[in-house]
């Protein structure tokens, strides 16, 4: 209990919330960080995703490649990042996107894969031309699974980006990677806990967001292939 | 690598010379990843074969599982050894603790999938045939759920490969242990052989988990992870 109690008094300290060492400072270095890699990684990703899939090409690829992901040791990436790249937050930026990459790619693939034909067959009926049918009939029926990749690959980020700390980063990370250095186990547990809350509020607001997106009158059936391409965790 | 000024010299990737005389290096950090990646994955399983079975069952079991293991699968490895540390202390417990929490999730997911694409005819005609729901869990929906549980495995497999790396920061880590070595040192050589040997390991462990599939169960299809 005494660890605990530490941590409280540890959190109550008002020095922790001031400063660039402060509380809100290293949120918005993480949350910045991720939401930049987050957002280049899905520039890349969605359109090869979106486009593999609705064209039905290299689908071992688009698969294979999040097998690839997970593969990749985070800690490994990070470190060889900051040898190529030097002091700075370009390191951890290129090894985010890296590793936000493959889910989004696997996932929008299974999404426009798994457009009921009909529908596709229907739209073609009814005179849809071929973007227009992509934009207005394949993709809000994908939504659910381009979300679900952007998500999976969201919170990894978020949680690869604590390890950035080990390479002179900022963020939350910065309160578990000192504790260790310190034996501060207080600053440890404190720096933990936020960032675990971090992660779990990134899972939560986009699974929100996600359920908005959703088109009113779709169903959301999760098969096999789509639920493993959200199973991915990198650090 | 003695050609050029002293001041010229430029850390290569791979220094090979070094690298040929500190093998028994790799050779034990490798030992220490696989047999650390073997206990999670198995004690993974040993855990998640009655939760999954126990959630497919029941309905009341299967949120709960579910969502704690979704918890501490959303805990990034990092923060979640650091709220073990001050109770398991550094080393193996908390590794494996952190690790087969992760590990949980995915097989319970992949065990729940299997048994959930069971046809209800098979289910049918298995009761018609005198079985007892024990029997016919072990002897007709347990084999017909091998194909999904194998992919569970070689998912689990191989992100744990990844994440043992992490370990190192608790004073373990297989070839995490190079990797931060490479990261304290400024020295380039273990630092990629280790990323490298990291990735190899994890491709090679996934393609061997196929072809023990293959082998142990004829009926799948090669299900894609």
């Amino acid at each position: 209990m005494s660890v605990l109690s530490n941590v409280a008094r540890w959190f109550a300290d008002p020095a922790h919330w001031s400063g660039p060492d402060g509380i809100p400072q290293r949120l918005v270095e993480h949350v910045q960080i991720s939401a930049e890699s987050v957002a280049i990684g899905a520039v890349i990703a969605l359109p090869i995703g979106i486009a593999l899939g609705h064209y039905g090409r290299f689908g071992n690829l688009a698969i294979n490649i999040s097998n690839v992901g997970r593969a990749l040791p985070s800690f490994g990436i990070l470190v060889i990042a900051f040898q190529v790249f030097g002091l700075g937050s370009l390191p951890v930026l290129v090894a985010l996107v890296a590793l936000a990459i493959p889910p989004m790619i696997t996932n929008s693939y299974v999404g426009l894969r798994e457009v009921d034909p009909d529908v596709k067959e229907a739209a073609r009926g009814m005179g849809y031309r071929e973007l227009t049918q992509l934009v207005r009939v394949e993709l809000p029926l994908a939504v659910p699974l381009v979300m679900a990749g952007i998500r999976t690959s969201a919170v990894q980020v978020v949680a690869t980006a604590t390890l950035a700390a080990l390479i002179a980063g900022g963020g939350f990370g910065r309160y578990v990677v000192d504790g260790f250095a310190q034996q501060d186990y207080t600053k440890l547990f404190a720096g933990a806990v936020l960032v675990a809350a971090l992660a779990m509020a990134t899972e939560l607001s986009l699974s929100a967001v996600e359920r908005l997106l959703v088109p009113p009158g779709i169903q959301l059936q999760r098969t096999a292939t789509a639920q493993r391409a959200t199973t991915f965790k990198t650090a | 690598m003695a050609i050029g000024g002293f001041l010229d010299y430029v850390d290569p990737w791979v220094n090979w010379t070094w690298l040929s005389t500190h093998l028994p290096l790799f050779w034990a950090a490798l030992q220490q990843h696989v047999a650390l990646t073997a206990f999670a994955v198995v004690g993974g399983l040993v855990l998640s074969l009655p939760l999954g079975i126990a959630a497919h069952q029941w309905p009341s079991v299967r949120n709960p599982v579910l969502a704690v293991f979704g918890v501490i699968y959303t805990i990034p490895s990092l923060a979640l050894f650091a709220l073990l540390v001050p109770y398991t202390g550094l080393g193996v417990v908390t590794a494996e603790a952190g690790l087969i929490g992760y590990t949980v999730l995915i097989l319970v997911r992949n065990i729940l999938v299997g048994l959930e694409a069971v046809p209800q005819d098979v289910i049918d005609a298995a009761d018609g045939m005198g079985y007892r729901p024990f029997a016919r869990l072990v002897r007709v929906e347990l084999p017909l759920a091998l194909p999904a549980i194998f992919a569970g495995v070689r998912i689990a497999t191989v992100t744990t490969i990844g994440l043992v790396t992490i370990t190192a920061l608790i004073g373990l880590g297989g070839l995490g242990q190079l990797i931060n070595r490479g990261l304290i040192e400024n020295f380039h050589t273990p630092l990629v052989v280790a990323t490298v040997l990291s990735i190899a390991l994890a491709l090679i462990a996934d393609l061997a988990l196929i072809g023990v599939e293959r082998l142990a169960v004829p009926w799948s299809r090669g299900t894609a992870a």
